[in-house]
């Protein structure tokens, strides 16, 4: 075990804390062995990762340079995969090696903190599952969706590129640093490093962005189940099925977790199967076909009483549920794409890279770098890797293996997300995704805008729309944006090869349909709550009495307020005269990036002040590239004068409409039409100018704090002091040689200990 | 070991793991954490709450402790 600190800035004043007596056995391996294990290249080891290059690079071929009539999903997988695995094996390993330097001699927070409750040493690979089902999400699901339009490869680039050299830097990086400080939050860090105003305008900006991803969210699901009574009904249905769930956890068999999760898996596939029949009955269609203004006022109202019912009631099981249909589910669908191997016949780039199309508006750059957040890069997960994982974590060297592969497993969820929804005909999924403000909203009105774009290869013909409609159980498919209908429809189109034939495509898109449905009504609970209780710290300063965060009035007073905040953001997008998602999604998908550049705004000031300016463009790039993305696109949005992209110029275009004294402008049939887009406009334009004001202080704030630690060289950290680990265990999805064999040493140890243990109370029982 | 074998350490596994994603193991991590504090002192332990108190004490602490799920 060696003495001498392996950065001079890390362990002031720790070498000592770190010694262990020799005669125990280590807790940690020697840095030179990882070193000698890691350069020790036998020949199988060359073969494989040969054949991972080789694969990975024919992958990459097949998609960017061959051009046939179709190219095969399974490039999409082997060129994700193989991508991964070398991001994994050499990038994240050379950040851990000369940027984070992890010591397992030093104990995480679950070891010194360790109360058998928030801070528990959890096994490395439940950990994996559990954060990757707390990351993962709708998010990239969606966004992968509506990128499909610019074609698949600008998507698959930035998805695969993106997430290995940007993402999971980020998410590693801020597991690493948050457990390292205890399990402190983003917010908490950001104060710490940046200072009042940088850590207010963070936590501001945190608090925005929660509100309008909540928002945008909520908007996807009344999207998905407007004046569809399929969905309607076994979605409302999973309410009840979680009551029932939690009422059993609480008073009946409290912690028999998976046994509920079953039953309520099998509830849910009863109320699946229960709202094809009640769909196809004359009362059961017309009672649960609600149209989206009603709908969202019942999410509006659903998302306030769940944020205040107390949590084993409502929030926890479905959780649990969740978590379970989201394993399940991506396992699932991962093995269907790999067994069905569908072609895929949209271009590389399609028509709508240069000027964006009906369903994304503008051109790729910066657009497509918003459109995919999450499954590239997203700032929501800083505050996840802030939040539990760090708590949980056993051994800092496996920040790597749950961070950053965390995350690569993310992006293959968008990557699936992308090919499920390539895999639809081009015409149908620019009939589902364009604004009933194109289409009209009928069949006719979508085959003649869809055929108008003059799309290569594309000739929609009505009977495409209706038998596509009838396959998956819905009264029609037209204009039904937001991404989850088109990911359910490309969904049931593979899993129905697989399992059922097209007799069982409307069961699978209805199961995906709830899929979705499930995780985004969790997010919106969860939000809310958060937001509430930012929103309570924040107003604490002023008003002291909202500390107490478990006074009723206060509590109910700030839930209604994040709830109205978010539900005015909805009702925004659900009345929208231009269409909603395609106004709005931009929105989310900037505020997710800007969050990502907070986070690592933060992640870069760390780094300086912990004196590693020699590798800090590990950070510096992909904060770069997400400050440029964000700003540009906030910018177009808020000083372009296209009024398909620029906020402001839509607005001007329909302010001087109106005062023209014209009755109908574009889309805007009516007079309170063109108000609503002036209103709406209005507000998108501020809430783009918030964001990006917020993020670019954080920012300026951030390259302060860089600046002043390279000037004055006074090197320090605001990490927790060290603690010395009295455990071991490996760092990695498998142990290496000399993991398992000091592994092995612990075992023989803890066997010893336990017969030691039973033979002296055996001896007391005696006596 | 034989294919029954295998198979049954291979099924063992996967309910450990899905016990332990979905947080099912979370009563015995704090039975086993309370025991290993307390195991070497002399006299009293502190009281152990039982499986039904610690489940009602979780879910009540995550209604003063928000985790946000992601997007």
């Amino acid at each position: 075990m060696g003495a001498t600190p392996r950065t001079p800035n890390d362990s002031m004043g720790e070498a000592g804390v770190l010694d262990r007596d020799p005669a125990l056995l280590p807790v940690a391996l020697d840095q030179t062995t990882h070193d000698a294990e890691e350069a020790h290249w036998t020949p199988a080891k060359v073969a494989i990762w040969g054949g991972i290059s080789l694969l990975g690079g024919l992958s990459w071929v097949m998609l960017a340079v061959v051009r046939g009539e179709t190219v095969n999903a399974i490039w999409f997988v082997f060129a994700a995969v193989c991508t991964y695995l070398i991001g994994y094996r050499f990038y994240s390993n050379y950040i851990q090696k000369h940027l984070l330097k992890p010591d397992d001699r030093r104990a995480t927070p679950a070891e010194y903190k360790a109360d058998g409750k928030d801070y528990a040493a959890t096994d490395r690979r439940v950990l994996f599952g559990h954060h990757f089902a707390a990351i993962a999400g709708a998010g990239p699901l969606v966004g992968p969706v509506l990128a499909a339009q610019m074609g698949y490869l600008p998507g698959t680039i930035w998805i695969i590129v993106g997430v290995v050299l940007a993402g999971a830097v980020q998410d590693y990086l801020v597991l690493f640093f948050s457990m390292r400080r205890g399990g402190r939050s983003l917010g908490q860090m950001a104060r710490d490093e940046l200072g009042k105003v940088g850590g207010t305008a963070a936590l501001v900006a945190t608090m925005a962005i929660m509100v309008i991803i909540v928002a945008i969210l909520a908007l996807v699901v009344v999207n998905a189940l407007a004046a569809s009574p399929w969905g309607v009904f076994s979605v409302s249905m999973t309410i009840p099925i979680a009551l029932f769930m939690g009422c059993y956890l609480r008073f009946f068999r409290p912690g028999k977790v998976s046994e509920i999760s079953i039953i309520g898996f099998v509830l849910l596939l009863a109320a699946i199967i229960g709202g094809g029949m009640i769909s196809s009955t004359e009362w059961g269609a017309a009672f649960f076909h609600v149209d989206p203004v009603p709908l969202a006022i019942g999410i509006i109202v659903y998302g306030f009483v769940a944020a205040i019912l107390p949590v084993w009631l409502l929030l926890a099981p479905r959780d649990y549920l969740s978590t379970f249909m989201k394993i399940g589910t991506i396992g699932m669908l991962a093995i269907a794409i790999i067994v069905v191997r569908p072609e895929i016949s949209a271009p590389a780039f399609s028509e709508f890279t240069a000027n964006g199309g009906p369903v994304v508006s503008g051109s790729l750059f910066p657009f497509l770098f918003v459109t995919i957040a999450c499954g590239a890069l997203s700032g929501f997960h800083a505050l996840i890797a802030s939040g539990t994982t760090p708590k949980l974590i056993e051994k800092e060297r496996q920040t790597r293996f749950i961070g950053y592969g965390g995350m690569l497993m993310e992006s293959f969820v968008a990557i699936m997300a992308l090919v499920a929804a390539l895999s639809i005909d081009r015409g149908i999924y620019f009939a589902m995704n364009s604004s009933p403000a194109l289409t009209g909203g009928t069949v006719e009105g979508a085959v003649a805008f869809v055929n108008s774009l003059g799309l290569t290869g594309v000739n929609l013909t009505p009977d495409m729309l209706t038998q596509t409609a009838k396959d998956v159980g819905e009264a029609t498919i037209v204009s039904r944006t937001g991404g989850a209908p088109t990911l359910s429809v490309g969904l049931a189109h593979i899993m129905q090869q697989v399992a059922g034939g097209s007799g069982m495509m409307a069961f699978w898109y209805h199961f995906a349909i709830m899929f979705e449905a499930l995780f985004i009504l969790t997010a919106v609970d969860a939000g809310t709550r958060v937001a509430r209780f930012m929103l309570q710290d924040s107003l604490g300063n002023v008003f002291p009495k909202f500390k107490n965060t478990s006074w009723r009035a206060g509590a109910w007073l700030t839930t209604g307020i994040m709830v109205l905040a978010w539900g005015a953001v909805l009702m925004m997008g659900v009345t929208d005269p231009l269409g909603g998602i395609n106004t709005l999604f931009p929105l989310f998908g900037i505020a997710n990036q800007l969050l990502a550049a907070i986070a690592l705004a933060v992640c870069m000031a760390i780094v300086a002040k912990r004196g590693m300016f020699k590798y800090l463009w590990i950070v510096a790039m992909p904060l770069a590239f997400a400050a440029v993305v964000t700003i540009s696109a906030s910018f177009l949005k808020i000083f372009s004068t296209i009024p398909a992209v620029g906020y402001f110029a839509q607005n001007r275009a329909f302010s001087e409409a109106l005062a023209a004294g014209e009755t109908s402008f574009g889309t805007a049939k009516t007079v309170a039409a063109m108000e609503a887009v002036v209103r709406n406009t209005m507000v998108q334009g501020v809430l783009s100018i918030l964001f990006v004001v917020l993020a670019i202080i954080v920012m300026v704030t951030a390259i302060q704090a860089t600046w002043r630690s390279w000037k004055s060289r006074d090197f320090g950290t605001s990490e927790d002091p060290a603690v010395g680990s009295q455990m071991f265990a490996p760092s990695g999805f498998l142990p290496t040689a000399a993991e398992k064999e000091l592994g092995a040493s612990w075992d023989a140890q803890a066997r010893l200990e336990k017969s030691a243990r039973s033979a002296r109370s055996a001896t007391r029982n005696r006596s | 070991m034989n294919t029954v074998g295998l198979l049954k350490k291979g099924a063992r596994d996967l309910a450990w793991f899905i016990k332990g994603v979905m947080g099912e193991d979370a009563y015995d991590k704090y039975r086993a954490h309370h025991e290993s504090r307390h195991a070497c002192d002399a006299g009293e332990t502190p009281p152990v709450m039982t499986e039904r108190e610690f489940w009602r004490d979780q879910t009540d602490r995550q209604d003063t402790n928000p985790q946000g799920r992601c997007c």
